[in-house]
Parts: structure tokens; C-alpha cells; sequence
């Protein structure tokens, strides 16, 4: 599968590696001061977008429009007692927190913002470095990165935490396997592991829109993979108080949740990255003036308005989808999200294999064509599945609401609901008498 | 020079890691220093100009391999640690042994070795670049050893799930017909699931039954352990709230027993004597008045 790949990327990549060291220190505190300015938006955009997706207003009072509300609770937060249970792990405790949020400044060191602009005369790419691996380069400091959460669990030595670091971890490796599938297609078609390359082969066509399996199983995976609504289980706080954050707090919460935000950033930036054109101004734009939008400065804005158009999708998501089953989660991952991406690797190297050989594009689709014609022809074939019967509904004449007890209760399919006159009180008590015998003695 | 510096540096990591990993008293620090120890070598090899076996060696080795080991060392249990009692007759004598025979086999390779005198350079052994040269040999020159040992992994991984597999003897129900269930044979009302407990009560503890719309306390909502180990506390005291019904019939005796939960007199009923323990256990708590 892999021998078919037009691999022609030496281990160094063109335009990295010789920058003087003022520019590498300038790019370095560009990525820490994004990365931090991100989270401080992407909160209050959260809460705002959230909000007026249920009605209301969200946060409005520190600073215009609410903007400065995540500075504001931030320092709240760095200020709050920093408390360590008596049960803790003391180090593994406070090293969680470190492990996981120095991971998440170390992605966006390989993600491509631009293509070559000129800082005070020095021609440079908006990209602090480059791999030949890049790619496999955010999967690795990823999956540092969640030994945070999970030794965040272990150590507080309480029960919630630790199912909630036991969760995470099996999230986690779970949805980075898929993760990590969802790549394949994109490293077939490009030719090459490394970020900048792949922006470089998305020049005519985004794989977002070739490889649209593959871009929807990364959108998935990357949400099972930052633990973010709905799938941020190991944190449900209907189930597990706040999973393995329950024993946090002051500042050691706040790394775990900056290291959240930071992730949600990373993942974004990778998939505009992978899929969609990285830097490359959307389709109408490009055209104009000869390109003018693809040089320049003007990239970072397609980068950021991309990065930031995914995050709106994570809140969205959060806004619109309830909680998954702990089960039905895990199901979902192995049991459909693998084998489609699997079925789907399959077909993307056959057809890598099929450009290879010089097969005419049009031949491709003629014949892929015929192929999904005969299989929807045959699905027609196939017996509809039986619908189980209703079971037959009594009627019922009278419907009481009050039959059971002293809540109304609504009626079940088939019976008729009449419109009861309002009982007495003291009729509802005795009715109620063998219910609850201390309320109907008092009554 | 870089790469030595690097070296010089990082080195005492990885040996520190692994010291790590065999001293630790508890499952989970040995876990972690083996990380450690992995993350090392993985710079180590990026700093060889091999990025892609240092990549991939944190991918697969630190954050799939490594991660299930601490996965199961966290479901064995949070204050495991290593018991040093010899359960296999004989096994630290045979294990030491096997040690020296291993540092004995290893010292004997290294030092028997030959070395070329002048090292060839990535440059000329992978003329393609790191990832095509390694896909060269797995897929190329070494594909039937690649193809068996995947075979080897994948019956092992199917074995696992044989010997693991366990028969459904009987249909196990669903959360949709739990729910199917309730609504045709249980109370209607209980059909939304059972009422939490604290809630609209004085406190939100556990162990405090939750009061229903009408007033009265719902045994429902306390945890039945709670209820076998006598700690919950019973709904009886909780029960002299004023109901609606009670309100409706606007009947001064319901509201005097309201109030006599502070002060008990003569005239409330049973419910009520509990009371003045109860306002002792508020205070301490912490908790609200009625």
C-alpha cells in the first residue's frame, strides 16, 4: 500500500533550517502568544456563540461586549486556593497538569500559516519548522499529551477522577487510531508526510472535497480525540462530578483547561491543514488579481478564518448534540468508524494505484460510476425489513391521570384523555392515601 | 557538536528512567519512568536523522503500548504496589542468571561487531529520505518476515478475544426497552427515572431524600447501599413539610406542625420530635433551615 506512494521528500525540506536565530526566537513567541490569545477568544466565542444558539445573551459585562471575561476568570482562577488531597499522588499530581499543557504549544510549531513573507528584510515561511514527518510529528505530541488527563485521574486517589482518566485513555487511543487512518488517504494523495507539502499538493483541489470520507472521519476522531461535547465523557459531569478534574482546582485546573482549548486550536489547525488548503484563500478569492491573496500576509487571514470557522463547528456541536452512552461511544469507534475508514484506505490506494498507472480520471468515474449503479440496483433487490406490529391498543373509555397517584400522568397510546374537572384537594389526599400514608394522615 | 550536547543532556533521562522503572516501589511510577526512559531514545533518534523511527516510537511505543499498561496497572488498583515475596520457588536465582547471560550475549555482540571505518551517512544509505527508505525495507526486502509477524499479532489478538468471549445466555434488555417496560408495567410516574436525591430538600446530600413536587419525600431517591448500611437518613424527617394540599385547605394546624419543626410542642405529630437533632446536624453542616 505504502510502496505506491510517490515518496519524493528528502529528509530536508526545502526553506526551513536556515533562518537566523532572531527570526526562529520571534516565531517561537508568535506561537506561545496565538496559542494563548486563541484560548482567551475561543471562551468567551464559546459561551457567546453557545448562548445565542439557547437564547441568551451570555457573557456581557467585563469589558466590551463580555470580551475580556476569560482574562478576567483566568486570573479568578490563578488566585483560588491551590488545593492537593491527602490522598494524591503528590508528584504525579502536579505534574499532570505540566504534561499536559506543554504538548499543546509544541503542534502548531509544525503547522504552515503562510507561504514566504519578508520579517525586517529576511525572507522566511510562516512556519517555524518542518518534518519530513510533520504529520506523524502532531500524532506523537498528542498522545503526550494525554497522559496528563489520565495521570490527572490516577493521582488525585478518589474514585471519579479515576474513571475519568480511565475513560479518557480509552477514548483516546481509540479515536487516535481512527485519527490516524483518516491520514492515510491524505499522505496517498500528497505524496509526502510534511505540512508544508501537503498545503503545496492542495493548490489546484482541497482533499477536504476528494477525500471527503476521510476530512468527516478526522472531524469525528478529532472531537473523541480532545474529549469535547459530544463526546467529552471522561469529564461528564452527570456521571463523574468532572471526571479527572473532580480534585482540581486554582491554577493546576486551569493548565488542564487551557491545555483543552489550546487542542481544540491544534486540531482545528491541522484539519485546514490536511484538509482544507491550509493557508490558501478559498476558491472565488484565489482567482482574483492573479493570486494576489495567496502571497504575502494575507494567508494568515484564510488560516485563522478557517482554524476559527472549525472551532464554531466544535461549539455548534456542544450547542446541538447530547451526551453519548459511555457503550455506544466505543461502538461507534470500532465498530463503524473503523471499518468505513479501513474499506475506504482500500479504495483511495486503488485509486492511487489506478492514477499511478495512468488510467484517465474519466475512466475512473465511468466505471466507479457503473459500479455504484449496479449496487443500488441490487439494493433494490433486497426484501424490505419487516415492520413489527403494533401491539393491539385497548380502548379505553376513561383515561384518569390521577389513577396512580398524585402527579398527573399522561396517557398511553390508545387511551383518550378527557379533560378531568379539577379534583378538591382534599379528595387528591384521600385518593392518594395509599401512596403515601404519612401526607394522607395529616391531610 | 549539537547532537553530542544533546546526547549529554538527555542521556541521564533515559538512564534515570530506567533506574526508574526497576526501583519504583509503585506500578504506576515504573510505568512512568519507562515513558521517560522511551521518549529519550525517541529524541535520540530523531537527533540520528531518523525522525521517522522517533516519531513513530512515541506513537506506537509511549502513547498506544505504554497507555494500556497504565491502564490496566490503574484498573489492578490506585495503592497496588510491588510485593516482594518470592512467589515462584527459585525464580530470583533464575532471573539473575538470565540477566548476566543477557549482558554477557549483548557485551559479546557489541564488542565482536565490525565497525566500517568510515560511516556511509544517511545521505547515501537512504538517498530517498528517511520514510521511503524504511518503506523500501518492510515492503521490499523484508515483507514475508513483516507479513508473519503481523500474522503472528493478529492471532494472538484474536486468541485474546476467544479466550475472553463469554456466551449471552439470555437477551439482555435495552435501554430502550428498560424504558418500553416502565411505561407498560411500572408507575408512570417513576418512567423518567428515579427522582435525585437532595433535591428541593434542605441539604443536597447523598444521603438526603429528594422532595417531590408536592412536598413529600421520595424514599425512591435514596441509593438502596445507603439504605442496607443505615446511612441515609429517613424520610420521616423530612415529611412535615406543608404539602399544596395542605396549603389549598389553608388549615392552621398543618402550618403550626410546619413551624414546630424548630420548636416541637405538644401538638405535632411524630415526624417533628426528630427535629431538634436535626437542627444540631444543620449547624454543623452548614446547611439551610426549613
Amino acid at each position: 500500500m505504502i510502496t505506491i506512494v510517490a515518496e519524493n521528500t528528502t529528509d530536508e525540506i526545502a526553506g526551513f533550517g536556515g533562518d537566523p536565530w532572531w527570526i526562529i526566537a520571534i516565531k517561537c513567541l508568535a506561537i506561545f502568544v496565538i496559542c494563548v490569545v486563541l484560548t482567551l477568544f475561543n471562551i468567551v466565542f464559546e459561551r457567546k456563540v453557545v448562548a445565542r444558539m439557547q437564547h441568551r445573551v451570555g457573557p456581557n459585562r467585563t469589558g466590551p461586549f463580555g470580551a475580556l471575561q476569560s482574562l478576567a476568570d483566568g486570573v479568578k482562577l490563578m488566585f483560588k486556593e491551590d488545593i492537593i488531597p491527602k490522598a494524591a499522588d503528590k508528584v504525579v499530581y502536579i505534574l499532570a497538569p505540566i504534561i499536559a499543557v506543554i504538548p499543546s504549544f509544541l503542534i502548531l510549531a509544525v503547522i504552515p500559516m503562510g507561504p514566504e513573507v519578508s520579517i525586517f528584510g529576511e525572507t522566511t515561511r510562516l512556519q517555524l519548522t518542518d518534518l519530513p514527518v510533520a504529520v506523524l510529528f502532531t500524532l506523537a505530541i498528542a498522545s503526550v499529551g494525554v497522559y496528563g488527563l489520565m495521570l490527572a485521574g490516577w493521582s488525585s486517589g478518589s474514585t471519579y477522577p479515576l474513571l475519568g482518566g480511565l475513560r479518557s485513555t480509552a477514548q483516546v487511543i481509540s479515536y487516535e487510531l481512527v485519527m490516524g487512518l483518516s491520514f492515510v488517504g491524505v499522505f496517498l494523495f500528497a505524496g509526502t508526510m510534511s505540512t508544508s507539502g501537503i498545503v503545496e499538493e492542495q493548490e489546484r483541489l482541497w482533499f477536504g472535497i476528494i477525500l471527503l470520507p476521510s476530512f468527516v472521519i478526522y472531524l469525528i476522531s478529532m472531537i473523541g480525540e480532545t474529549n469535547r461535547a459530544p463526546f467529552d465523557l471522561p469529564e461528564a459531569e452527570g456521571e463523574l462530578v468532572a471526571g479527572w478534574g473532580t480534585e482540581y482546582s486554582s491554577i493546576k485546573y486551569a493548565m488542564f483547561f487551557l491545555a483543552e482549548y489550546i487542542n481544540m486550536v491544534n486540531v482545528s489547525a491541522i484539519a485546514t491543514t490536511l484538509f482544507l488548503g491550509g493557508w490558501r484563500a478559498p476558491w472565488p478569492l484565489s482567482a482574483v488579481n492573479d493570486g494576489m491573496f495567496n502571497t504575502g500576509w494575507w494567508p494568515l487571514l484564510w488560516f485563522f478564518g478557517k482554524v476559527i470557522l472549525l472551532i464554531f463547528v466544535f461549539v455548534w456541536l456542544r450547542g446541538t448534540l447530547p451526551r453519548l452512552r459511555y457503550d455506544q461511544f466505543m461502538h461507534f469507534c470500532w465498530k463503524r468508524l473503523l471499518p468505513i475508514s479501513l474499506v475506504w484506505i482500500v479504495l483511495v490506494a486503488a485509486m492511487r494505484l489506478a492514477f499511478n498507472e495512468g488510467i484517465e480520471r474519466n475512466d475512473i468515474l465511468l466505471y466507479g460510476g457503473i459500479a455504484v449503479a449496479v449496487l443500488l440496483v441490487a439494493s433494490l433487490l433486497i426484501p424490505e425489513k419487516k415492520q413489527p406490529e403494533e401491539p393491539e391498543v385497548v380502548e379505553q373509555a376513561e383515561f384518569d391521570a390521577y389513577a396512580s397517584g398524585p402527579h398527573p400522568v399522561p396517557p398511553l397510546p390508545g387511551q383518550r384523555f378527557t379533560a378531568a374537572p379539577r379534583i378538591p384537594a382534599t379528595s387528591t389526599a384521600s385518593s392518594t392515601s395509599d401512596d403515601s400514608p404519612e401526607e394522607g394522615s395529616r391531610a | 557538536m549539537g547532537e553530542e550536547v544533546l546526547f549529554w543532556v538527555m542521556s541521564p533521562f533515559a538512564v534515570l528512567g530506567a533506574l526508574g522503572l526497576v526501583f519504583a516501589r509503585k506500578a504506576v511510577h515504573g510505568a512512568l519512568s519507562l515513558a521517560v526512559t522511551m521518549i529519550t531514545l525517541a529524541v535520540f533518534y530523531i537527533a540520528q536523522e531518523a525522525p521517522f523511527l522517533g516519531v513513530v516510537q512515541v506513537v506506537v511505543y509511549t502513547g498506544a503500548i505504554m497507555m494500556l499498561f497504565l491502564f490496566v496497572i490503574m484498573l489492578v488498583g490506585v495503592e497496588s504496589s510491588d510485593s516482594r515475596v518470592e512467589t515462584i520457588r527459585g525464580q530470583r536465582g533464575s532471573a539473575a542468571l538470565a540477566v548476566l547471560g543477557v549482558v554477557l550475549l549483548l557485551t559479546t555482540v557489541t564488542v565482536r561487531a565490525t565497525l566500517p571505518d568510515e560511516p556511509t551517512g544517511m545521505a547515501q544509505a537512504t538517498p530517498d529520505g528517511n520514510v521511503a527508505g524504511i518503506a523500501d525495507l518492510i515492503f521490499g526486502t523484508y515483507v514475508w518476515a513483516f507479513e508473519v509477524v503481523a500474522a503472528l499479532l493478529i492471532t494472538a489478538a484474536v486468541g485474546a478475544m476467544t479466550l475472553t468471549h463469554r456466551e449471552r445466555i439470555f437477551h439482555r434488555p435495552s435501554q430502550r426497552d428498560q424504558a418500553i417496560r416502565r411505561f407498560r408495567e411500572g408507575r408512570p410516574e417513576d418512567a423518567a427515572g428515579l427522582p435525585v436525591p437532595g433535591v428541593y430538600a434542605r441539604h443536597n446530600a447523598v444521603d438526603t431524600p429528594a422532595l417531590l413536587p408536592d412536598g413529600t419525600p421520595s424514599e425512591a431517591s435514596i441509593n438502596r447501599v445507603l439504605v442496607a448500611r443505615g446511612a441515609a437518613r429517613s424520610s420521616e424527617e423530612f415529611s412535615h413539610r406543608p404539602t399544596p394540599g395542605d396549603i389549598e385547605a389553608g388549615t392552621s394546624e398543618t402550618l403550626s406542625s410546619a413551624e414546630g419543626a424548630d420548636q416541637p410542642e405538644g401538638e405535632t405529630d411524630e415526624p417533628a420530635a426528630a427535629a431538634p437533632e436535626l437542627g444540631g446536624d444543620d449547624d454543623a453542616t452548614g446547611g439551610e433551615r426549613a
